[in-house]
């Protein structure tokens, strides 16, 4: 066995998380995506992340 | 030297397969642009830069650490504030002018938060790998990495379910700094951190080599890239929790029992597409450039290491303590440490203090789990 067996196991694991994800998700719709730079953008950030504090 | 003592390396990849490879890795970016947006697409040729720029380097967290306290080698560690510092010259002016465009990475001081960094950097050192290490690992073929990354999924999802019970422990309010004073006084604090590392580390220790300067250069370049792009600091650990918080819905679970995942903004990314979530995009980012620097170098023919089944236990176990522990600390090395002091937030700080403690266990647990020869 070498890393190259590691690395397809992993490379179908994201594939199948994908896959998990397009069944499951709300289709993708590219023309109601923010724009590319936040920076300029007028919006709020919104995403995610792990040091924002919990909701109450 | 004889024949028979030479070396051979593998060969690499031909020229018509890297730039196959180039041109693909280009299709999967523009497809990922067209389908999900521009900013996804330019996050995850961010998140493929961190990938190709911690393994073709060589750099990381888990390591430096590491280094400096088995060794007295202090130079990764140095690289490390030298990067931070070099991301907060720009994120300190741009989070001032742009405060509702870009957010910092800010949390609570808190008792679990400082808790949960120990352990954070006791597991750590246990299965070699950080936020980024992991997944950096999990590309690269490393089997401890590619264990341990699903078991810190889930305990990501486990730390996010139950955080407000924890941060209900007690924290204080959350602190950062701003302007240009908050950055004089973080520049000085990593510059303070440095003198201390060039002090108790080994003489010369302080000369950085040059793939540490390259690192460290491109890291806070790609880091801010990210702010301007995603409108956030990098971070690590959401998505992770994010990837689990999926296949529970998938496999028809009820998350509306947690504060965190029945939040309305949680609720709505565990329902939309993880190619709109920033983390999980440069996470995908990182196992992808990480795989691509090992297969352009032919590094997955490396033989895979014989463990006992006890290490293979406590990679398990440490996999999920990261997951865990990184959430109710705010953050592992990228999103505490790295962003966290970058954009002025004092639990980078303690995050780091804590974590630094935590893997002096991690590293002396090491070889009692049978992951490396008994010191």
């Amino acid at each position: 066995m070498t890393r190259s067996h590691v690395a397809l196991l992993m490379a179908l694991a994201v594939l199948g998380l994908l896959a998990l994800d397009q069944v499951q998700s709300t289709p993708l719709n590219p023309y109601t995506g923010p724009p590319m730079l936040a920076l300029g953008s007028g919006l709020a950030a919104t995403g995610g992340h792990c040091a924002a504090p919990p909701p109450k | 030297m004889t024949p028979s003592s030479v070396v051979r390396r593998p060969a690499g990849p031909s020229a018509i397969s890297r730039s196959g490879i180039v041109l693909g890795t280009g299709l999967i970016i523009l497809t990922v642009a067209l389908f999900a947006g521009p900013r996804s697409g330019t996050i995850l040729m961010i998140g493929l830069g961190f990938g190709l720029t911690l393994e073709g380097f060589r750099f990381g967290f888990t390591g430096p650490w590491r280094r400096m306290i088995l060794e007295r080698d202090a130079s990764g560690l140095i690289a490390q504030f030298v990067s931070i510092g070099l991301v907060a010259l720009a994120a300190f002016p741009l989070l001032a002018a742009h405060g509702g465009e870009l957010k910092g990475a800010h949390a609570p001081i808190g008792i679990a938060m400082i808790g949960g960094a120990f352990l954070f950097g006791t597991a750590m050192q246990i299965v070699l790998g950080c936020g980024s290490g992991t997944l950096v690992n999990a590309g690269s073929g490393n089997p401890i990495g590619a264990l341990t990354l699903p078991f810190f999924a889930l305990g990501s999802f486990g730390g996010a379910y139950h955080l407000s019970w924890w941060t209900d422990l007690g924290s204080l309010p959350v602190v950062a700094l701003s302007g240009t004073r908050g950055l004089l006084i973080t520049l000085a604090g990593l510059a303070a951190l440095a003198g201390l590392a060039i002090l108790f580390g080994k003489s010369g220790s302080h000369r950085l080599p040059a793939r540490y300067w390259g690192a460290a250069i491109v890291l806070a370049g790609l880091a801010v890239l990210h702010l301007v792009v995603s409108g956030q600091p990098w971070g690590v650990v959401y998505g992770l929790g994010l990837w689990v918080a999926k296949g529970v819905v998938a496999a028809g679970g009820d998350l509306s029992g947690s504060t965190f995942w029945a939040a309305s903004a949680n609720a709505a990314q565990v329902k939309a597409s993880l190619l709109t979530d920033v983390t999980s995009l440069t996470n995908l980012g990182l196992i992808g450039g990480a795989a691509l620097m090992t297969w352009w170098r032919a590094g997955f023919s490396a033989a895979l290491p014989r463990l006992p089944l006890r290490a293979w236990m406590a990679v398990v176990l440490a996999g999920l303590v990261l997951g865990y522990t990184s959430r109710l600390a705010f953050g592992c090395n990228i999103g505490a440490f790295f962003s966290g002091i970058s954009t002025g937030s004092l639990h980078g700080w303690v995050w780091f203090i804590a974590a630094f403690a935590g893997s002096w266990l991690g590293i002396r647990l090491r070889p009692a789990l049978g992951l490396e020869a008994r010191r």
